[in-house]
């Protein structure tokens, strides 16, 4: 581990000042990222970063750290591939180590109609510049020999497509190197600070209310994850989006090399291998909203039912640890980002389960929206106003969940 | 795991049942009926809190319930 403690940077903190030009509530990826971009790529540095409790605390640290493309829907492949891209630069960028690490995914299919689906994610991906191929369940024993190719006898896997470029990379020093680049610049991070409230002027958004007294801010966004509908409904911003928890596990050291990412779009479970050697495994939301992060015997139980079908070995490993997180699903499993019809107040949120793999897009998109005024072209469709502009983004197929 | 109490087939693991969303009423400071109508149709209040939902007993009487809950502590409150 020695190599990896020496990459860490030191992080100086701030104390808050009494007005900025950008306020970013939440320190998890997506804020930080944003206030890294505005700051190298827009040269505003009078930002800050206000988190509640520590810097990526929230779900950046909770997730399962996927970074994918294959979505199902042309605005999403493009916007995915190009975080994709990005996060395969993001140590030049940042000079951070943040083992990133790209592996290639195997989203099985157990019927024939998941596997036309499936076809039919190949080709849309290949148009869209995500490479993606379909793989016989004799080329994914190849890759995974440790898989049950008859699933215990109950499901039975009739191939998979392969998303050629997935990686994984570790979550919380994506979260530091953003920080550390950001506060480098003079960016200010102010953590264990939660937000209370907005400060408005008329219908304008000046502002946050904080436990240690009120920021003022020519610009607030939101980019907290959980509770951000009581939030923006401080604004006047009605959001459609609803918290769902989601668990997820870790087994002790398994000593064989595990190179894929699998992921199983029937049985919605997604099996990987940290960068330690354990096995990181984790699966759908719960189907009641909850801002609860108490993970449950339940969850764990039905989680490892299901991956045990396909790699019978898991069954001989113990559990770690086990976590919950909080995912802002939105009515169409597609993110929100962009501007609220609120002056002063802009939103990055509905980040569910799809938030970890978006960050240095998101964050690079937002703070050109933040910077100019204007929406960049990459996550224009994603805009609050699609629902009612009557342009949903419904992609739940490729949300590896349910 | 909740277990929801179905008023026909008593407690029952929540694995039975599908969520079918809070009961809620549009805010008052909405006007219009289209504008009504589309925060009916997509918004949610998402509450942090004690709320009331409707579930489906899909694996069971196929019936509706309707059941209150703390979305905070993810427990079951009496009604």
């Amino acid at each position: 581990m020695n190599e990896l403690v020496d990459t860490l940077q030191p992080l100086r903190w701030d104390e808050p000042k009494a007005a900025y030009d950008v306020v970013i509530v939440g320190g998890g990826g997506h804020g930080l990222a944003t206030a890294y971009y505005l700051a190298t790529r827009h040269g505003l540095t009078n930002v800050a970063v206000i988190e509640g409790d520590y810097i990526a605390s929230g779900n950046t640290g909770r997730n399962t750290t996927i970074i994918r493309a294959n979505y199902g829907i042309p605005e999403a492949i493009r916007f995915y591939e190009h975080s994709l891209e990005m996060y395969a630069a993001l140590e030049d960028e940042t000079g951070a180590a943040i083992l990133h690490q790209t592996k290639g995914l195997i989203w099985l299919a157990h019927t024939e109609m998941a596997l036309r689906a499936e076809r039919a994610r190949c080709l849309l991906n290949a148009a869209c510049g995500a490479e993606t191929v379909m793989v016989t369940p004799a080329e994914i024993k190849e890759m995974v020999p440790q898989i049950d190719l008859t699933g215990g006898g109950r499901y039975p896997v009739l191939g998979a497509s392969h998303h050629l470029r997935a990686a994984n990379a570790r979550h919380d020093r994506v979260a530091w190197a953003f920080a550390s680049g950001a506060m480098a610049r003079g960016v200010h991070v102010i953590q264990h600070t939660p937000v209370t409230g907005l400060l408005r002027d008329g219908d304008r958004v000046v502002g946050v209310e904080t436990v240690r007294g009120p920021i003022a801010a020519g610009i607030v966004l939101s980019a907290t994850g959980g509770r951000v509908t009581a939030l923006a409904a401080q604004a006047g911003v009605r959001l459609p989006v609803r918290t769902h928890p989601l668990h997820a596990f870790v087994t002790n050291n398994y000593a064989q090399g595990f190179e894929k990412i699998v992921s199983d779009t029937e049985l919605f479970c997604y099996v990987s291998q940290t960068e330690r050697g354990q096995m990181l495994i984790g699966a759908e939301f719960d189907a009641q909203p909850s801002y609860s992060r108490q993970s449950s015997f339940a969850a764990l139980r039905s989680y490892s039912y299901k991956v045990s079908h396909l790699l019978p070995f898991l069954r001989n490993m113990r559990i770690l640890r086990q976590w919950a997180g909080s995912c802002d699903i939105s009515a169409d499993f597609s993110p929100i980002m962009g501007f609220t019809g609120v002056d002063g107040f802009v939103v990055t949120t509905g980040w569910g389960t799809w938030g970890f793999k978006a960050i240095p897009a998101a964050g690079e998109g937002m703070a050109e929206l933040i910077a100019t005024g204007r929406t960049p072209e990459l996550i224009a469709p994603f805009a609050l106003d699609r629902f009612a502009r009557d342009h949903v983004l419904a992609d739940q197929g490729s949300t590896g969940t349910r | 795991m909740l277990w929801l109490t179905c008023p026909r087939c008593g407690p029952r693991p929540l694995d039975e049942f599908a969520f079918g969303g809070e009961r809620r009423p549009v805010p008052d400071w909405i006007q219009g009926d289209d504008a009504r109508n589309f925060d009916e149709v997509w918004m949610f209040e998402n509450p942090d809190g004690v709320t009331s939902e409707r579930w489906f007993h899909s694996a069971g009487c196929r019936r509706w319930l309707t059941v209150r809950r703390d979305t905070s502590t993810d427990t079951l409150v009496a009604s």
